[in-house]
C-alpha cells in the first residue's frame, strides 16, 4: 500500500505547511497548506520562495483543489505541489494533469490500482499544465509546433 | 455526422476497461456500494427504485442509424425492451444488471458512442437544435463547435468535481428549439462582419430556483470560446456554494453576485487564460467541420406534396418542417401516442427508425429535447411511404407541439428521487385531449411534468407546467402557467393550490376552455396568458 506517493526527483519536502494566513504573515516560512474555499492567488507574490505547497481535499468531491493546484503551475510555480486529504485512486489522474506532483492520501492506495490509473488514458483532450499533448495538437503537428 | 478517429476511440475505448475493472471490483466485494457510488455515477450509471439505470450520451442529440440499431439492439437484449430519450437529447435504459453494464458500454464502444459525464458534477452532455444543419435560419451550423466542446469537457480535469452538474447548449438560429437560456451556459452563434462567434449566456436552469440566463458576453470570437469557458467554469468551481446542493448551480452564484460582478471575475480571468494557449487551432475546427457538410441531396426535386390521403395530409402540417432545400423535408417523430409514455420507444420501432434514417434521411437523425425523433433530409417524395412505415409501428402520432406533446420525467414510477408519478398523469392528460380536431384548434400548447423539485420534466418553461409533490404522503400536483423554453424564455407562475392527479387534469381542461373563449386571432395559450395575466385563468380553475 502507497501512504505517500511523489513523481519529484529527490527528497519530499519535510517541513510543516502552515495555514495561508500565517505564511503571508510571516516571511520565513517555505511550506504553506491551501484549504478548499482559500484563495490560492494569494500565495503568487510568494512563489520563488515556496518548496511546498499542500492544498486539502476535504472530501473527494470538493473540486477546488484543482483549479487552485492549475493556477498556481500556471502562475510559474515548480516547487512541490502536493494533494493531501481525501484523495482517491480514482482522482490521481486528474490531479496530476492539475499539476499535483505529490499525495499524501488519508487513507492509503493500492500500488497496483495507482498503476493503472496513472496509466489508463493514453490521450488527452485539454491542454493543462502537466506538459502533456493534447489530442488536438497531435492532429495538427505543424500547425501547433510550427 | 462526426466521425472517431484513433485518439476518440482509444479514450473511449480505456473508458470501458476502466468501468469493467471498477465493476468487477464491486461485484467482487472490493468495493462497497459506498465506495462504488461515485464511480458509476461518473459512467451514468444510477441505483433507481427497482434496477440499475443507464443513461447513453447522444452528443447534441445526432445519431447514424447504425447508433440508433445499435440503441434497439442493446434495449432487447439486456434492458425489457424499451429505451426511453430524455429532454437532455440522451437515452436511458431502466432495467439493467450491473454485471451487463460494462458489456452494454463495449457494445456502444463499437458504434462510437458512450456513457461517459451523463451524470455526476461535471459537464454534461453538450446539447443542441434538432434543426442545425438543416433550417434556413441558422448563422452556422452549431454542431462544429458542439464537438469541439463534448471532446474539450471530456474527462477535463479541473472541472470533474464541480459544486454541482453543468450543461452546456450550442445553437446558432433566432428560433430557439432547445431551451438554451435554461442551460447554465447557453451560447448562441452569430455572424459578425463575417465572423463567427457566440453570444454568451450563464446561469439559466430549472430545478427548485428557475431562472432565464442574462447575457454575459456579446461576442466570443469562434477560436477563443474554449477559453472563455473555461473562465467561466474555473470561477464556478472556485465560488460556486458547495455548502448545499440546492444553491450549488451556477444559476445561484450568478444571481447572489450578481450578473455584473460574475461577469468581471469571468473576464479577470478569461484575460489570464486567454495567454495559455488553450485553444485548439482553427485547423482543429477546420476538420470537424466537413464531418457535418451537407450530404449529397438531389437537385431539382419537386416541392409539391400528394395529399391525397387525408390522414397523411394531416400528419404531414403538424410533424414535417421545411428545409433549407427545394424538394427535401425534416419530418419530426411523435413519441408521445395517445395514452403513451412520453419519450418511450420499443427496441422494434428504436430499429425501425434506424431502418427509416438510412433509406430515407442520409443515414442520419436527431433526438429533440421534447423527447420526439427527427428525420433531418427527407425527399418530400418519400413522405407517403415513410408515413405508412410510422403508421404501422405506431408512431405516426401528428401532435408535434400540441397539448398531448408532452414532456414528462420517469417519475416515481422509476427514479428514487421522485415525489409523484408524472407518467400515469401525462398518460391520463394525454387521453383526455386526444380528439385531433381539439388539439389543433388549441394550437401549440407546450405541457411539461415533472414528478420533484429537480424539473427533469422542464415543467418551469412549460406553457402549461405541473410538478408533483409529495403532501403528507400524498401525491399532489402544483399548476404553473406562462413559461416557455423557446427565444421568448420565461419561467412559469404557480396558479395556486395543488390538485390530486384527476383534479389538474380538470384544471387544465378549464384552462384551455378560457383561452378558447377569450383568444384573439392568431394567439397562442401563451400569448392569451401574457396578454391576460394570471388572474381570470386563476378564477376559472378556483372560482
Amino acid at each position: 500500500m502507497v501512504e505517500f506517493l511523489s513523481f519529484r526527483e529527490g527528497e519530499a519536502a519535510q517541513e510543516p505547511a502552515v495555514t495561508v494566513e500565517s505564511f503571508t504573515g510571516q516571511s520565513n516560512s517555505t511550506a504553506v497548506r491551501i484549504e478548499a474555499g482559500e484563495d490560492a492567488r494569494e500565495l503568487l507574490p510568494y512563489l520563488d520562495r515556496l518548496s511546498l505547497v499542500e492544498v486539502n481535499f476535504p472530501a473527494y468531491g470538493d473540486g477546488r483543489g484543482y483549479s487552485a493546484a492549475r493556477i498556481l503551475r500556471e502562475a510559474g510555480y515548480e516547487g512541490e505541489l502536493r494533494a493531501v486529504g481525501d484523495v482517491l485512486v480514482d482522482q490521481l489522474n486528474a490531479m496530476r494533469r492539475c499539476g499535483f506532483d505529490s499525495f499524501r492520501p488519508d487513507k492509503a492506495l493500492d500500488d497496483a490500482a495507482v498503476e493503472r490509473a496513472l496509466h489508463r488514458y493514453a490521450d488527452v483532450y485539454q491542454k493543462t499544465v502537466d506538459g502533456r499533448s493534447p489530442v488536438w495538437a497531435k492532429r495538427h503537428p505543424e500547425t501547433v509546433n510550427g | 455526422m462526426y466521425r472517431y478517429d484513433s485518439y476518440d476511440q482509444s479514450i473511449v475505448d480505456a473508458r470501458v476497461e476502466e468501468f469493467r475493472d471498477q465493476t468487477q471490483r464491486r461485484l467482487a466485494g472490493q468495493l462497497t456500494e459506498d465506495q462504488f457510488k461515485p464511480l458509476r455515477l461518473m459512467n451514468g450509471l444510477y441505483l433507481q427504485l427497482h434496477a440499475y439505470m443507464l443513461r447513453v450520451a447522444i452528443p447534441y442529440g445526432t445519431l447514424s442509424a447504425k447508433q440508433m440499431r445499435k440503441l434497439g439492439e442493446i434495449a432487447a437484449k439486456y434492458d425489457k425492451g424499451y429505451g426511453h430519450f430524455t429532454t437532455r437529447t440522451n437515452l436511458q435504459y431502466n432495467w439493467i444488471k450491473l454485471a451487463d453494464a460494462p458489456d452494454i458500454l463495449a457494445e456502444l464502444a463499437t458504434v462510437e458512442m458512450h456513457a461517459i459525464q451523463t451524470s455526476g458534477n461535471c459537464i454534461r452532455n453538450i446539447s443542441s437544435d434538432q434543426y442545425a444543419g438543416v433550417s434556413a435560419d441558422e448563422a452556422t451550423d452549431p454542431r462544429p463547435w458542439a464537438e469541439l466542446l463534448r471532446q474539450w469537457s471530456t474527462f477535463h480535469p479541473e472541472f470533474t468535481y464541480l459544486p454541482r452538474k453543468f450543461k452546456i447548449c450550442v445553437i446558432a438560429s433566432k428560433e430557439d428549439r432547445a431551451a438554451m437560456r435554461l442551460h447554465d451556459i447557453g451560447l448562441k452563434l452569430v455572424s459578425r462582419d463575417g465572423q463567427i462567434g457566440a453570444e454568451v449566456y450563464a446561469g439559466g436552469g430549472m430545478g427548485r430556483t428557475p431562472m432565464v440566463a442574462p447575457q454575459i458576453k456579446d461576442f466570443v470570437p469562434e477560436d477563443e470560446i474554449v477559453s472563455y469557458l473555461e473562465a467561466c467554469l474555473r470561477v464556478y468551481n472556485r465560488y460556486g456554494r458547495r455548502d448545499n446542493k440546492y444553491k450549488a448551480r451556477i444559476k445561484i452564484l450568478v444571481h447572489e453576485l450578481g450578473v455584473e460582478e460574475y461577469k468581471r471575475q469571468v473576464e479577470e480571468e478569461y484575460a489570464h487564460m486567454k495567454q495559455l494557449g488553450l485553444n485548439p487551432p482553427t485547423e482543429e475546427l477546420d476538420r470537424i467541420r466537413p464531418f457535418f457538410a451537407n450530404p449529397a441531396y438531389e437537385q431539382g426535386l419537386a416541392d409539391e406534396i400528394d395529399r391525397a390521403d387525408p390522414a397523411f395530409a394531416l400528419w404531414v402540417d403538424r410533424q414535417v418542417a421545411a428545409h433549407k432545400q427545394p424538394g427535401y423535408a425534416i419530418v419530426n417523430i411523435s413519441l408521445k401516442p395517445k395514452g403513451g409514455i412520453p419519450g418511450d420507444a420499443s427496441a422494434e420501432q428504436i430499429g425501425l427508425v434506424a431502418d427509416l434514417a438510412e433509406t430515407y434521411s442520409f443515414d442520419e437523425l436527431r433526438v429533440t429535447h421534447a423527447q420526439n425523433l427527427v428525420l433531418p433530409h427527407v425527399k418530400k417524395a418519400d413522405l407517403y411511404a415513410i408515413w405508412q412505415k410510422l403508421d404501422e409501428a405506431g408512431l405516426a402520432e401528428a401532435n408535434l407541439d400540441l397539448i398531448t406533446d408532452i414532456i414528462a420525467c420517469p417519475g416515481l414510477d422509476y427514479c428514487s428521487l421522485a415525489n409523484a408519478r408524472s407518467i400515469p398523469l401525462a398518460q391520463k392528460l394525454s387521453e383526455r385531449f386526444a380528439d385531433a380536431g381539439r388539439q389543433k384548434d388549441l394550437g401549440e400548447l407546450k405541457v411539461k411534468i415533472s414528478g420533484c423539485i429537480n424539473a427533469c420534466g422542464h415543467h418551469h418553461a412549460g406553457h402549461i407546467g405541473v410538478l408533483g409533490v409529495d403532501r403528507k404522503g400524498v401525491e399532489n400536483f402544483q399548476l404553473s402557467l406562462g413559461g416557455s423554453g423557446a427565444e421568448d424564455a420565461a419561467v412559469g407562475q404557480i396558479t395556486g393550490p395543488g390538485f390530486s392527479e384527476d383534479g389538474v387534469v380538470d384544471a387544465i381542461e378549464k384552462v384551455t376552455d378560457l383561452y378558447l373563449a377569450e383568444r384573439e386571432e392568431g394567439e397562442r395559450f401563451l400569448d392569451t396568458y401574457r396578454r391576460l395575466g394570471m388572474k381570470p385563468f386563476k378564477e376559472a380553475i378556483y372560482g
